[in-house]
């Protein structure tokens, strides 16, 4: 193991997190550490996550971008639009690289935040070898993506992450097989903390932030973060569109400490009484002109999905 | 630290006045407004102030804002130029 030493598999609780206290709007930090005027499209979810991550992870931080839509908007040279120090790595690199700078900032004694802020084209494609061998090797880091089912920057090309029927550059008639679960593949690398959050919910993902960089090892947060012109709703949708998804049940917010399971508050309700599917997919210019086949398809792969978290979170399988 | 190391400094307007972009202008109606926060909060550009006072500079004009609030208070408005 490079670097680090033993002390870092401890797995520990550094320090506690009062949840109770990041229930309302006024807990939350005043402080911006993303300027105003990214070079984001309006209604991005990239950048409303990246306020509420670096809210929570504050000042002393480093941020670890491989290639993606951040990359891109953070502004040109000499001006930046994060207050923080930012790696803009490639694509394939980026736990690789923050598992090199959080050994190197431990060995000085820092207590520096090592934060990979991905793309789901950088997690799911071309990142996953870093990323497996980063949590393999328990490096100390957060590692968060953030999902909008396609390449993005580069003009929607369909990713692992694009699911079942989704219109991307690349799939014109509608991406013939299932999203990549990639949730279940980190699992298998049984970091400490791992979650899922989405962009609709920015104070369920400021409070996973925080909890998970309480916590020493090797994290991972699955954000959805719905995208205006790559799934082809309207600007101002972007915010219903990640509640939908929610209350669909199609994305499911859940924690995982240390192996166990639990759900969040708005999946549970969904889980037990989920909205009609078609609420979600009507919406969007992605699916158009679905055919019914794959709509049952997707309706399936959703209704197992609920199935199984719901008899693990029971205690069944 | 050699002086002339080519590192971006944090700024404001690092991609310009991104005001410009805007189609549709976010019009605060203060009588029905509850100052909830919500559309701060949901504002992705950050650009809604405490006072939730909305920075026109930088607004890109997602109406996010307009779309989220529980009070209707926000209305999106066509921009004359």
């Amino acid at each position: 193991m490079p670097g680090g030493g033993g002390a870092k598999l401890s797995l520990q609780m550094v320090t506690n997190v009062d949840e109770r206290s990041v229930n309302n709007l006024s807990a939350i930090p005043k402080e911006e550490y993303l300027y105003k005027c990214t070079s984001a499209c309006a209604g991005c979810s990239s950048s409303l996550c990246l306020r509420y991550v670096l809210k929570a992870a504050g000042p002393d931080t480093v941020l670890v971008v491989p290639a993606c839509c951040t990359s891109v908007i953070q502004g040109i040279y000499p001006g930046t639009a994060m207050n923080v120090p930012v790696y803009n790595i490639a694509f394939a690199a980026a736990a690789a690289c923050a598992s090199g700078l959080s050994d190197a900032l431990s060995a000085r004694g820092k207590e520096t935040n090592v934060i990979v802020y991905a793309g789901d084209g950088g997690t799911v494609d071309i990142g996953i070898q870093s990323l497996s061998g980063a949590f393999e090797r328990g490096t100390n880091f957060l590692y968060i993506c953030y999902d909008n089912e396609a390449y993005g920057n580069t003009g929607m090309q369909r990713s692992g992450s694009t699911p079942l029927g989704a219109r991307t550059t690349t799939t014109p008639g509608g991406k013939r097989t299932a999203k990549k679960d990639l949730d279940r593949i980190v699992e298998a690398h049984n970091p400490p903390y791992m979650a899922t959050a989405c962009s609709a919910y920015p104070l369920d993902l400021y409070k996973k932030v925080k909890k998970a960089l309480s916590i020493e090892g090797p994290k991972f947060i699955h954000i959805l973060a719905p995208c205006p012109p790559g799934w082809r709703y309207p600007t101002e949708k972007t915010v219903e569109m990640g509640k939908l998804a929610v209350k669909t049940g199609t994305w499911i917010l859940y924690e995982r400490e240390f192996g166990k399971l639990s759900i969040n508050g708005p999946s549970k309700a969904a889980m037990r009484k989920p909205a009609p599917l078609e609420d979600y997919i009507n919406g969007q210019g992605r699916f158009k002109n679905l055919s019914p086949e794959i709509a049952s398809e997707i309706r399936q792969q959703v209704e197992r999905n609920i199935q199984r978290l719901s008899r693990e979170e029971a205690g069944i399988c | 630290m050699r002086e002339r190391l080519a590192l971006s400094r944090p700024t404001e307007a690092s991609s310009g006045k991104t005001g410009s972009w805007r189609t549709f202008r976010p019009v605060v109606d203060k009588e029905a407004c509850n100052a909830c926060g919500l559309c701060a909060q949901y504002c992705p550009d950050g650009v809604i102030d405490e006072e939730l006072n909305i920075d026109l500079d930088y607004c890109k004009g997602c109406g996010i804002c307009s779309n989220e609030c529980p009070k209707q208070a926000i209305a999106m408005v066509r921009e004359e130029r």
